[in-house]
């Protein structure tokens, strides 16, 4: 099996995660499309580095994980610390700044 | 089966010297991080803006150390070369430590708002009873501090960052604490909070398209150094289609950063919503930070395709520029209109920077810390006009300023003529300077829609003037709070510089000048 299929499985579950980002409401959500973007990413340099035949993409993959972890912890502590006050996760409902 | 597994892995060489200004950032952080744990509570303040002063200083310290030891001609690449020591390196480096220790000052301010500007307890729910009781009682929280520290190192590795991992992680490094910075409030806590689930989700969405556009680089080039992909560009037989997908992703990632349209959007909203000391690291700090980076890929890493690139990423100037100026002249709150200005300051050093030639990076390098200077002192003026809800920024609150307390109505009608770039202040000589620049990299439409922007953006400044100076107070206008030591100095600091820079702009011309060499 060529390793270029996997790149459209990657650019497939990229678009996913960004329409997802874009169309969701629910800020949890929100958040997982980008983490589905994260991986679509991971899935791609894991692909390259088959390619290319070295194993950086394969260590940038981890590197990229921790990140995405880390991001977690940041993310959900901040969407916990509104929704106690609002008892919603709606990103609609944060409005208001505007203008 | 596979080769490159019998490979042997060698450890790099890492040049702790060059090195030194971020490991002395990072480190002391970590100490911060420990004197939050162990220390008795009434301690913990002197002994975190201690550390905080001290840690920005030695490193500062060590930077001009390098500067002076040469690694400014001689640059270096250390860790396998996954940072630069260079001399914009250097100079940026120091930039964000200068600008830094500024907003650490309006930070430790304690005495305008009694107990500081930040939350006692980030955990309490906002409008609650306990969070009443802590906005009345209970001094700021000292995490900030420690917080800070790791923003200032993320951003001094984002700018030395010599490959495209190394600049994500440094990317995450420096954003995360400010996610967590801009919630963190006193007052008006569900606004903060709320400008950091905008900055976060829109931040983190923006990082996703960074970590794929590394991967199509790495697809393109097989490695992620800025060299390989330079080379790469150059060869034949490579996609094409990789390298501007690639390019394109990462882009979009490091203009968010700098907040230019089309990725402008959370400016405004999380300019606003943050505590005012951390929306003045941001626009001054963060901007130098993501302009380091934008700088060292454009010039290091894609040179050479430029003609390819240049004029999307000049119509992105352009828009930035004309929309930024518009949109702040529709604002009435005086923090969004300095983030409709950031914006379009964003499109002024982008102007900078696409001059493409050595002068295109010592303007930009200089642009950087004059508007650096006086956005801080901006900021923290916005900060002493203050009413029973904290601070009072809408613009209508700020009629009839200049009676009541001419000496700051003065220093901010200095700041905003500087802003609005009238002679003999910073804001003249750098876009002086980046309009030459781009002028002799033959980006003459880019210049006169510079021009233009400008003079449009000069309205809603004179227009804050007139307001503060022509107009009558209200009854219940705002008071004005004494500035403390901490704040005076921030002030006094910002608005010299902005003096200094626009009489004098040699004294820092010349290092920026010297300063403007990438290593390749």
């Amino acid at each position: 099996m060529t390793p270029t299929y996997y790149l459209v499985l990657s650019a497939a579950l990229f678009c996913v995660g960004a329409v997802g980002v874009l169309i969701r409401r629910n800020a949890i959500v929100v958040f997982m499309s980008v983490e589905l973007m994260l991986n679509a990413g991971n899935l791609a340099l894991v692909t390259f580095a088959r390619i290319n035949g070295s194993l950086d993409g394969q260590i940038m993959a981890f590197f990229v994980m921790v990140v995405a972890a880390a991001e977690v912890v940041v993310g959900l502590a901040i969407i916990m610390s509104i929704f106690r006050t609002r008892r919603s996760a709606s990103v609609d409902d944060s409005n208001l700044l505007k203008y | 089966m596979n080769p490159v597994l019998a490979a042997d892995i060698t450890l790099p060489h890492i040049n702790y010297g060059a090195i030194a200004p971020i490991l002395i950032l990072l480190g002391m952080a970590c100490v911060g991080v420990l004197a939050e744990a162990f220390l008795p509570r009434t301690l913990r303040y002197p002994v975190q803006v201690l550390v905080s002063l001290v840690a920005q200083v030695a490193g500062l310290a060590t930077i001009i150390g390098l500067a002076l030891s040469n690694y400014a001609k001689k640059p270096t690449l250390t860790a396998g070369d996954a940072l630069a020591v260079d001399g914009p390196g250097l100079f940026l480096q120091g930039a964000v430590l200068v600008l830094g220790i500024v907003a650490t000052l309006l930070i430790a301010e304690r005495s305008v708002e009694r107990g500081g500007a930040f939350v006692a307890q980030a955990a309490v729910t906002a409008g609650s009873e306990a969070d009443a009781e802590q906005a009345r009682r209970q001094p700021s929280q000292t995490e900030i501090f420690p917080l800070s520290l790791f923003a200032l190192g993320g951003m001094m590795l984002f700018v030395s960052a010599n490959d495209l991992l190394t600049m994500f992680v440094a990317l995450e490094v420096f954003s995360l604490p400010l996610y967590l910075m801009c919630a963190l409030a006193r007052r008006r806590r569900l606004l903060s909070q709320e400008a950091a689930v905008k900055y976060f989700l829109l931040g983190a969405f923006s990082s996703a398209f960074f970590v794929y556009g590394i991967a199509m680089l790495y697809g393109f080039a097989g490695s992620v150094k800025f060299h390989d992909i330079a080379v790469a560009a150059i060869s034949s037989g490579k996609s094409d289609l990789l390298m501007f997908i690639g390019l394109a992703m990462l882009a979009i990632g490091l203009l968010f950063k700098a907040a230019a349209v089309p990725f402008h959007v959370w400016t405004p909203d999380v300019y606003q919503g943050a505590p005012t000391p951390v929306t003045a690291l941001m626009a001054s700090c963060t901007k130098v930070a993501a302009f380091g980076g934008i700088l060292r890929i454009f010039y290091v890493a894609f040179l050479d395709s430029r003609w390819d690139w240049r004029p999307v990423i000049g119509v992105i100037a352009v828009l930035t520029m004309v929309i930024g100026a518009i949109l702040a002249v529709t604002q009435t709150d005086i923090k969004r209109l300095l983030a409709y200005s950031s914006i379009a300051n964003a499109g002024y050093v982008l102007t900078g920077v696409l001059a493409m030639q050595k002068d295109g990076i010592s303007s930009s390098l200089f642009y950087l810390v004059t508007y650096g200077f006086t956005v801080l002192a901006a900021f923290g003026l916005v900060t002493l006009v203050r009413d029973q809800d904290g601070e009072a920024t809408h613009l209508s609150r700020w009629a009839g300023l200049g009676r009541k307390a001419p000496v700051l109505a003065g220093v901010f009608t200095f700041l905003m003529l500087s802003f609005a770039g009238i002679p003999l202040t910073s804001g003249f000589t750098g876009k002086f300077a980046v309009f030459s620049a781009a002028l002799g990299g033959g980006q003459t439409t880019l210049v006169i829609f510079g021009v233009l922007s400008s003079v449009l953006l000069a309205f809603p400044y004179l227009r804050v003037v007139v307001l503060m100076y022509l107009q009558e107070p209200a009854a219940d206008a705002p008071t004005v709070a004494v500035p403390g030591a901490l704040t005076s100095a921030a002030l006094a600091i910002g608005a010299i510089v902005t003096l200094l820079l626009g009489v004098w702009p040699s004294v820092l011309l010349d290092v920026a000048n010297s300063a403007a060499q990438f290593v390749g």
